[in-house]
């Protein structure tokens, strides 16, 4: 969260952007390239950003990048400069020293703790591989369509976290009886400030469980300031939106936390399914939670054509956390499957990388791809559907010609 | 040497061997935002949208909303609305349906 300084300061710059941006037409219209994203209205600009390599521009203020998929087929780890960026509102702390940046544990403690980025890197770390997924990754696809991020299947993103876990950092302030949740907050926030400020909550034993962790690197490097420098939280088999992004407030609640970010947005149906009758309302609704299981074909897009004969097939899975048992694949449109070999495992959070050889005759093929996990957890045929767009976990399909 | 010397510079390389290596991982960043790629066009109202909306968002915010005949008038109504209930935007009443005929007219 910002104080009232820095919100101020950060509104006269975005201020200042729009007078000499929008009012004397000088924004660049035009992108040097676009991707076309495939669905209804799906072009967007490639664009450059400091610490990135060439990514789909969704949204320019506040930012908001997508992965090319195509990434996801180079190396089971997604590379710092091509892993997406997801704000919510613009202001962002664009100038941070991280000899002056510092946390705060406090709220229902003991002894509220200010630790700086040095304390937190001297204490003892961990490393954890896990799967950071934007709840509204693939909402382009839903149909009907919903208002959102129109992503394509480019938010998610698997790094190698270092940190601490959060339960030593709370240890150190002393969590007092009768604590109910843990809430975070960031840096960056709102414009205005009637806005609410972007704070996530977790319950407190889901916070103490030593795998909930304040990342300061990434894949053996700082975290980028768009995948929140110096500090962010990483919670694994969670939805993005837990991962709160410059975290340096840290509060313990004897209540349920009840910002908007939690009591409004980010709600699922609550639903076995998460899902309701495509086109209505749900009737009751929970926070958004753990990752569903998913898989994807790497090496091959839709609409591709490939030399008939023998061709290697290969993709990766993931899921919550219970670990990927099985990778299927169907080249016929799903009436025959075959299991795939899975690669090597760096944990249960992770992708799982999986491969297939097998032999397309000529014409047209559906490729699918469908994992299942340790729980017996697998992916519906067809899709699921919610009014704000989230989870989806389809069973995908990459039609592609041989010839 | 006094020994309070030789207590001070043991005391600064220790200190040096503790927390020197460490600070020095993470640098100061100080980060510049690229230009905008989209530009709230021509349109009727067009000043209502730019004293109102740039100034949280841009363009593309709405420029990649879905197209098609459910993303009309009442979507976008809807949409100002949840801006103003939701997010604190504080725009005038007067503003709205100017800013909605905007997003009909342009979107």
């Amino acid at each position: 969260m910002m104080d009232r300084r820095q919100l101020i300061t950060r509104s006269g710059t975005a201020l200042a952007a729009l007078g000499s941006g929008t009012a004397f037409g000088s924004l660049r219209a035009l992108a040097a390239d676009t991707v076309t994203l495939p669905f209804e209205n799906g072009e967007r600009p490639l664009v450059k950003y400091p610490q990135k390599r060439l990514m789909i521009g969704l949204t320019s203020r506040p930012p908001q990048l997508e992965t090319p998929f195509a990434v996801f087929d180079e190396n089971v780890i997604t590379p710092n400069d091509a892993f997406f960026v997801r704000y919510h509102l613009a202001g962002i702390p664009y100038d941070i020293d991280p000899d002056i940046f510092s946390i705060e544990v406090k709220g229902k403690v003991d002894k509220p703790v200010k630790l700086s980025l040095a304390d937190v890197r001297k204490m003892a770390a961990v490393e954890l591989v896990a799967v950071n997924q934007c709840s509204g990754n693939s909402r382009g696809f839903f149909e009907p369509r919903v208002a959102g991020g129109q992503l394509a299947n480019g938010a998610m993103g698997n790094a190698r976290w270092k940190g601490v876990p959060l339960k030593a950092v709370l240890d150190m302030a002393g969590v007092q009886a009768g604590a109910r949740q843990v809430m975070f907050g960031g840096m960056d926030g709102p414009v205005f400030d009637k806005t609410p400020d972007f704070a996530k909550a977790l319950d407190i034993d889901h916070a103490r469980d030593g795998e909930v962790m304040l990342a300061y690197a990434m894949n053996g490097a700082d975290l980028p300031l768009l995948n929140g420098f110096p500090l962010r939280l990483v919670v694994p088999g969670y939805y993005g939106t837990y991962w709160v992004k410059h975290l340096n407030e840290i509060t313990v609640l004897d209540s349920v936390f009840d910002g908007f970010w939690m009591k409004s947005a980010y709600r699922i149906p609550d639903t076995d399914c998460a899902c309701v009758e495509p086109g209505t309302s749900p009737k009751a609704t929970i926070p958004i939670n753990k990752l569903n299981i998913r898989s994807f074909v790497t090496n091959l897009t839709g609409g591709a054509k490939v030399k008939a004969g023998p061709v290697l097939l290969k993709g990766i899975a993931f899921d919550s956390g219970k670990g990927i048992k099985d990778v299927s694949v169907s080249t016929d449109g799903g009436a025959t499957w075959q299991a795939t070999k899975l690669g090597k495992d760096l944990g249960n959070y992770s992708f799982r990388e999986w491969q297939l050889p097998v032999t397309l005759s000529a014409g047209a093929h559906d490729i699918k791809v469908r994992a299942t996990n340790q729980a017996g957890q697998t992916q519906p045929d067809k899709p699921l559907w919610n009014p704000p767009g989230y989870m989806r976990n389809v069973i995908e399909t990459t039609s592609v010609t041989a010839a | 040497m006094s020994i309070w010397k030789m207590t001070v510079r043991a005391a600064i390389s220790i200190l040096a061997i503790g927390t020197g290596p460490m600070i020095s991982i993470a640098k100061p960043i100080s980060y510049q935002l690229p230009e905008e790629t989209a530009a709230f066009g021509p349109g009727p109202n067009q000043d209502a949208v730019l004293g109102n909306c740039a100034a949280c968002h841009s363009a593309d915010y709405i420029k990649t909303q879905p197209q098609g005949p459910a993303f009309k008038k009442d979507f976008w109504q809807a949409e100002v609305t949840k801006m103003i209930k939701v997010y604190g935007a504080p725009i005038d009443d007067a503003d709205v349906s100017k800013i909605v005929d905007y997003l009909v007219a342009t979107h």
